[in-house]
């Protein structure tokens, strides 16, 4: 603040002294120390909260052009592709830009687990990462069902109908959800009502998350905490002009898809018109919803495939603690660095399996899939925890370099 | 940072570093100012809007002194067809103290049918006067109830706040009895 004030003019000084949002700004960003060791993985963060904006700017335009009633919603959509100025772009952006959310969130997230970000003292940047990931999915399921094609109509029905697996009060609820007997007008409504209010949510539980990490501090690829100034380098400009770089490496994956495969990771199906009579032939959701659709069909029990859906991950919530090791960077935990792999792989089998229709092989390789998920998480990690030798942490992070 | 950049100094003290810090900015505002442009564009009028900008009217059961609304844009168009009576009164104001001097001969484009749109040019209420018995105002036009502005037989503001003349829209007779306005 003081180094800052002499430096700024006489206006930023008046208005600082008043709102200091120049020395937050100053602080947050100038002196906010970060290892000077991070690689490319610690750029997912920064993107995830631009494609978040991106979403938001968007959607809210998308609003402007869009009737929530289902006489209406579907042809006011084709409106937006093929009368409203630059409609089809905006449309694209977003429908793209919630499959790049995910992928570039869980990117996010698995950088998470390979460097042990998750471990003390980072338990609750953790955890508010993962109410992202689940407001993330309410959101993104309910703005699915916006177009109201066959897709939005039958996954709507499906996934409220989730619900209906608890005992006693399951129906109800879903009549709740839906404010009628099936998935109708009020539903789609109520969906248009909370698909524009949780991005909002989400902002605010992203602020937590920064105000956790301005707390805890950055992670980085060796997991050990900065020893000195000599460990650190200031935000900006360092990691401003890394961030922005990777941007433009993004943006021309994100436009890639806006512009020469629009419809690439979307299904075709929900370019027909709902039909409440009439259900498609396979029901699947979007691709980052797959893991988890498999998970709930390896069960064949009604309430078992729910509860274990949302258990993976809610399980997540309770990693901390069922890593119990020490170290944080899978660099100095020769196992965990093996089993690290094995458990990206089986998610992405997850991800296949979900895919699949569910019989035969697919459901089985579904199954074994998913048995391997929880084994991972409640079995491999406490033990590896308990038992795995690991390498020696170098003193600092500065080390390891001036002695090569 | 200049303590640390190596960039040859230029002639007027700036480095290379000075220069490619201000080309990047400038860049990238520039390519955000045009990611921007689509999202502001998609507020303008959509091309189905466009699409109805034009409305044919059948004139044959518009009796004379009678006055119709019709709906375009959204917005309403008085046409009224004038007795010869309307007519030399509003050509005799020609030369009365106007606000927007006009005169009547340029306000039509044939005299017994004078189409305007039927929006206030003060502050856009739909002025009374096209139905039998609203007032007409002091000078046998139309009078805008909201802040009491006074058109007169051929639409000009003779009195009150409005500044202008009631707008002539583009239109054309497609025949004797067909009107197309836009």
């Amino acid at each position: 603040m003081s180094a800052s004030s002499q430096s700024q003019g006489p206006i930023v000084r008046w208005i600082d002294e008043r709102l200091p949002v120049f020395s937050f700004m100053q602080h947050e960003l100038h002196e906010y120390p970060t290892p000077k060791n991070l690689n490319y993985w610690w750029n997912f963060g920064s993107l995830a909260g631009i494609v978040l904006v991106i979403m938001i700017a968007t959607g809210i335009f998308l609003a402007m052009n869009y009737t929530p009633h289902v006489d209406h919603a579907f042809n006011s959509v084709e409106r937006i592709m093929r009368d409203v100025n630059y409609g089809w772009l905006i449309r694209y952006v977003h429908a793209n830009g919630a499959s790049m959310f995910f992928l570039v969130v869980y990117i996010h997230i698995f950088r998470g687990l390979y460097y042990g970000s998750y471990k003390p003292p980072r338990e609750l940047l953790w955890w508010l990462g993962l109410v992202i990931l689940l407001l993330m999915m309410a959101t993104a399921f309910m703005g699915y069902v916006l177009p109201w094609g066959q897709m939005s109509f039958w996954g709507a029905t499906v996934i409220t109908n989730l619900f209906s697996a608890i005992p006693g009060v399951g129906e109800p609820i879903v009549t709740w959800l839906w404010g009628g007997f099936a998935v109708d007008n009020p539903t789609l409504q109520r969906f248009f009502s909370l698909h524009y209010l949780l991005p909002f949510v989400i902002v605010g539980v992203v602020v937590l998350h920064l105000v956790a990490l301005h707390t805890a501090k950055s992670n980085n690829p060796l997991g050990i905490d900065p020893k000195s100034d000599k460990d650190t380098i200031p935000f900006h400009p360092y990691y401003t002009i890394k961030d922005m770089f990777g941007l433009g490496v993004f943006l021309i994956v994100f436009m890639a898809f806006v512009f020469y495969a629009p419809n690439f990771l979307g299904h075709p199906d929900n370019y027909i018109p709902a039909e409440p009579l009439v259900t498609p032939a396979s029901i699947v959701p979007e691709w980052y919803l797959l893991p988890f659709y498999a998970i709930l069909r390896a069960v064949p029990d009604k309430l078992g495939g729910v509860l274990l859906m949302f258990g993976a991950i809610f399980v997540l919530f309770a990693l901390p603690w069922l890593d119990s090791s020490k170290v944080r960077s899978a660099r100095f935990r020769p196992i965990y660095k093996q089993v690290f792999w094995i458990f990206l792989a089986d998610c992405i089998v997850l991800g296949w399996a979900g895919a699949q229709k569910p019989e035969g092989a697919a459901l089985l390789i579904g199954q074994l899939a998913t048995a391997y998920y929880f084994f991972h998480l409640l079995i491999l990690m406490p033990l590896l925890g308990r038992y795995e030798k690991t390498k020696p942490l170098p003193e600092s992070i500065s080390q390891p370099v001036l002695k090569s | 940072m200049s303590d640390t950049a190596h960039g040859h100094g230029g002639g007027d003290g700036g480095t290379r570093r000075d220069f490619l810090a201000l080309a990047g900015a400038a860049f990238g505002a520039a390519g955000a100012g045009l990611a921007l442009w689509p999202l502001i564009d998609s507020m303008n009028p959509a091309k189905d809007v466009l699409a109805l900008s034009s409305v044919e009217i059948d004139l044959k059961p518009v009796a004379v002194g009678q006055r119709i609304t019709v709906k375009w844009r959204g917005k309403p168009v008085f046409i009224d067809h004038r007795t010869p009576d309307q007519i030399s009164k509003a050509q005799a104001d020609d030369k009365a103290d106007l606000k927007d001097p006009q005169s009547d001969k340029d306000r039509v484009k044939k005299a017994e049918w004078l189409v305007m749109v039927g929006v206030c040019t003060h502050l856009g209420c739909v002025p009374l006067g096209q139905k039998v018995g609203q007032p007409r105002g002091e000078f046998g036009g139309w009078f805008c109830p909201c802040h009491g502005s006074h058109y007169d037989a051929s639409g000009r503001i003779r009195k009150g706040p409005a500044p202008k003349n009631l707008e002539v829209p583009v239109y054309s007779f497609l025949n004797d009895t067909t009107l197309r306005v836009g």
